[in-house]
């Protein structure tokens, strides 16, 4: 699918009431950025080439999204530390597109040190991130090797130091004329790192949860985003936001029911499952992933009472449903309601940049930006409600940093525990002897 | 940008005198070079007129110079007497200076993009200082006064759901960005939020780094701060009496004279003053909130580094000074490290502001002190000073907060905690910690 440049017309405004050359220099430039080139594979072209237009550039999208989600099946199926390592891909990529969107927007490519700072910076903020879980999970592992103890005790310390450096090497690569655009470079690297590297910590935190967490909220996005979609092209009429003149009221409302029904359906299957439902522990004596576990409360079925209500319609008094798919409810609805947002803020980004897409990388979709734009809000919120709603701090987390406390904190924690416990009635003097 | 008269008041909003795109017309949005932009006039001079009156008399350089002495010698007096005011009145200054360096910076985009009316943006920015407060000082609030927090059943569904809540509010503050986005105002309404964003990164981040460091101990606050002090009064002193060769182009006034002769006595300063206040409790203890007197307590048994030690000089040190062995408080050793980042890296947050005031062509970040400009234009070195003593903190001091492991200790569930009660006994017992005979 070809894209044109946008607003042809910002040209004919170049030379208005006399101004100088360089003003409408840099009007024309800030005039719509050409895309690259279509990169619809040859093999697609020949063979949608008889069709018309409009119904080629259906094609295209409808193939792309098979290949899409056959792909994320594979991944899937081939395990934790493959769905890591496309994370970190996804991640590497989304943070390039939006790079490379700054500097065609501030004409700033050949900006001295620009491009090795952005990337070093990248580099620094994902090693600290990686450092942290590194360090939660593989802890039996960390602590065998001298080199990799002593890296992650003074973790932070060098992480910082790392950070450092790279903020004195752009202090230092300030040039006189090119002081604005250097701090726009510098303000929009740390905003793009912002979004782009903590978001895609927070699902590798999902995913070692259970690969449950991964897949459900990432497959309702895509859903909401599909039925919305069917909704929208069947039934829709109302124009939902100005922004995204393409959205409707009846896709947004049909896309929120389906996605809640989908999910539901897809917790039931899932959490059969223990490879999906166990939390990713690393193994030491097999030196990988191993998902095996006994299932928590979340994911064994209960009898659930139907409310009257219900209950007169669907002729059930109770139904055995898994507790996780009350969540998934949670869930369905942030990614319908809320996770458009998001959707909504990257086509503001892009008019306010005059940008048709992210990038060209998927054919019919754009960039990899542009499929990812509602998961970012949707990796925040499920980590978020994993913390607040399921479980509370890990255990043995917080054995391994009683540990590293002073002897006389250790006492001083030890001892509240042990009077908050007596208070409640956990201990006494008969347990105490065990 | 159509506009290269610097007469344009920033306030009022450019008449839509043309009907282009008004993103279009803010050429300088996107400008190539930093010629093409116009000049920010500063606001106007606020000395008091009492100091005007009374200077009248001198040159207009020396004028300038008492105006700074003076001005120097009043901030130096308020953080004396803020420190004997204790540790809650620290805490409200620290506030008070974060929220002031936020609107300065925030003022400055506004003026730089002339959106100080795009819709709904002032309220924003508020709002989205405000959430990621409540988010800081929820999680601090937490760690510290578990105890009291204990006692109050809302406070306890607060801090349960802390991070919840926090995101709600954030995300409140996403979704009205969304919908306030104006058609013909994209761009600049996305720079203001990168803007905010970048802002509250900077200025809410490190003024909690700072309070952290409060807490570990009013001496973990005071070394460092007055180290950066001192290296900036020492650096303009050496400069101003040995200056000659310059040190970077970005702050012409700036030599290598004034660096290495402040790196110098920043580090003598710091050793001097570590050494002063290490004897008292006041400054060595960690701050503590005491529910019974309902205020914070400073109180303690002093740790090993604010315990005299005798240490061995190293031979070329004893042929100088002649003495076999001196007494020093461990953390005077830690001092030296403060002080040396302090003159060392310290400036080049110094150096990043100068930069910033030269992109955007501004004097000052604002005009609240007179002779010295904006709180901001203070405050600019101590920034990557709290990071890196709180970084120096967790790393070489003390490993995690205490309080943090026991808070989280008390929200998991009862069996969880008899386990991990367990577990502790037993590793209290093999260090020898705990004595085994411990009736319940």
């Amino acid at each position: 699918m070809f894209q044109t440049p946008l607003s042809a017309e910002s040209e004919s405004e170049a030379k208005v009431d006399g101004e100088t050359a360089s003003d409408s220099e840099s009007r024309a430039e800030s005039a719509p950025l050409p895309v690259s080139a279509d990169d619809t594979p040859e093999v697609l072209n020949r063979a949608l080439s008889n069709l018309s237009s409009r119904w080629k550039n259906w094609w295209v999208r409808g193939i792309l999204t098979l290949a899409m989600i056959a792909f994320f099946f594979i991944i899937i199926y081939l395990g934790p530390m493959v769905l890591m390592i496309i994370v970190m891909c996804v991640q590497i990529k989304c943070f390039h597109e939006i790079i490379t969107i700054g500097y065609n927007v501030y004409h700033s490519y050949d900006l001295p040190w620009f491009r090795t700072l952005s990337w070093y910076f990248l580099l620094c903020v994902n090693y600290f991130f990686y450092g942290e879980t590194v360090t939660d999970y593989f802890f039996t592992l960390v602590q065998r090797e001298e080199p990799l103890r002593i890296l992650s005790k003074y973790h932070r310390f060098i992480s910082f130091t790392l950070y450092l450096i790279g903020f004195c090497m752009f202090v230092l690569s300030l040039v006189k004329k090119h002081y604005r655009l250097q701090f726009y470079m510098f303000g929009w690297t740390h905003v793009t790192l912002l979004i782009v590297v903590t978001q895609s910590h927070l699902v590798i935190h999902n995913l070692f949860e259970g690969m449950i967490w991964f897949i459900v909220p990432i497959s309702c996005v895509i859903c909401n985003d599909i039925m919305a979609y069917m909704f929208g092209f069947f039934f829709g009429r109302t124009p939902l936001i100005k922004l995204s003149p393409k959205k409707t009221w009846e896709g947004f409302i049909g896309g929120f029911f389906a996605t809640v029904v989908f999910g539901l359906l897809l917790s039931y299957v899932m959490s059969g499952y223990r490879c999906f439902v166990c939390p990713v522990e690393y193994n030491n004596d097999t030196n990988s992933f191993t998902v095996d576990c006994e299932p928590s409360d979340l994911f064994r079925l209960q009898e659930y009472n139907i409310p009257g209500v219900i209950q007169s319609v669907i002729g059930w008094k109770t139904v055995r449903m898994y507790p996780f798919q009350i969540h998934s409810i949670a869930l369905s609805t942030f990614a319908s309601l809320i996770g458009p947002f998001g959707g909504f803020f990257a086509s503001g980004f892009k008019r306010a940049f005059k940008i048709k897409d992210f990038a060209n990388t998927i054919p019919g979709h754009g960039g990899i930006m542009d499929r990812f734009d509602c998961q970012y809000l949707m990796a925040t919120f499920v980590n978020v409600y994993i913390a607040s709603f399921i479980r509370g701090p890990n255990p043995s987390k917080l054995i391994q940093q009683f540990l590293t406390l002073r002897p006389d904190q250790q006492l001083h924690i030890f001892n509240t525990l042990r009077s908050h416990l007596i208070d409640k009635g956990m201990l006494t003097s008969a347990t105490e002897d065990e | 940008c159509h506009l290269q008269h610097p007469h344009v008041a920033p306030v009022h909003a450019l008449s839509s005198q043309f009907e282009t795109d008004i993103d279009d017309r803010y050429g300088d949005l996107d400008s190539r070079t930093d010629s093409d932009i116009s000049e920010i006039p500063a606001s106007s001079d606020r000395t008091p007129e009492i100091l005007k009156k009374a200077l009248s008399g001198l040159s207009s350089r020396w004028k300038n110079w008492w105006i700074r002495g003076i001005l120097t010698l009043t901030m130096i007096s308020l953080f004396f007497l803020i420190i004997y005011m204790g540790s809650f009145m620290l805490m409200l200054l620290v506030l008070g200076i974060q929220v002031k360096c936020f609107h300065e910076i925030i003022t400055i985009g506004y003026r730089v993009y002339h959106s100080y009316d795009l819709p709904w943006f002032r309220t924003l920015s508020w709002y989205f200082l405000l959430c990621v407060n409540y988010f800081f000082y929820g999680e601090t609030v937490a760690d510290y006064f578990a105890t009291f927090v204990q006692r109050e059943e809302q406070l306890q569904f607060l801090i349960r759901y802390h991070r919840f809540i926090s995101f709600a509010l954030y995300l409140a503050g996403f979704c009205m960005f969304v919908l306030s986005l104006v058609k013909k105002h994209y761009r600049l309404q996305f720079y203001m939020f990168a803007w905010t964003h970048v802002t509250l990164l900077i200025t809410v981040t490190q003024s909690h780094l700072v309070i952290q460091n409060l807490f570990e101990g009013m001496i973990w606050f005071l070394v460092p701060i007055s180290s950066v002090i001192c290296n900036d009064i020492t650096a303009y002193l050496f400069g101003f009496f040995f200056g000659r060769t310059p040190l970077i182009k970005l702050s012409p006034k700036k030599t290598w004279e004034g660096f290495i002769g402040g790196f110098f006595s920043t580090v003598v300063f710091g050793f001097i003053a570590a050494y002063v206040l290490s004897k008292y409790q006041y400054f060595v203890c960690p701050v503590e909130y005491r529910s019974d007197v309902n205020s914070f307590v400073t109180e303690c048994e002093p740790s090993e580094l604010f315990q005299l030690q005798t240490y061995s000089l190293p031979p070329f040190l004893k042929a100088v000074l002649r003495q076999e062995r001196v007494s020093l408080y461990p953390f005077q050793i830690h001092s030296i490290a403060l002080s040396t980042f302090a003159s060392l890296i310290g400036p080049f947050g110094g150096f990043f502001a100068s930069g910033f005031k030269r992109a955007f062509k501004i004097k000052d970040f604002a005009n609240t002190i007179p002779g010295h400009g904006g709180i901001m234009d203070r405050f600019d070195c101590q920034y990557l000073m709290a990071t890196f003593v709180h970084v120096y903190i967790t790393s070489f001091i003390r490993g995690p907060n205490p309080s943090k492991v026991l808070q989280q200790l008390l929200v998991l569930q009862p069996e969880q905690q008899l386990n991990i009660y367990k577990t502790l006994k037993t590793h209290l017992i093999e260090k020898g910690i705990l004595q085994p005979a411990l009736k319940v």
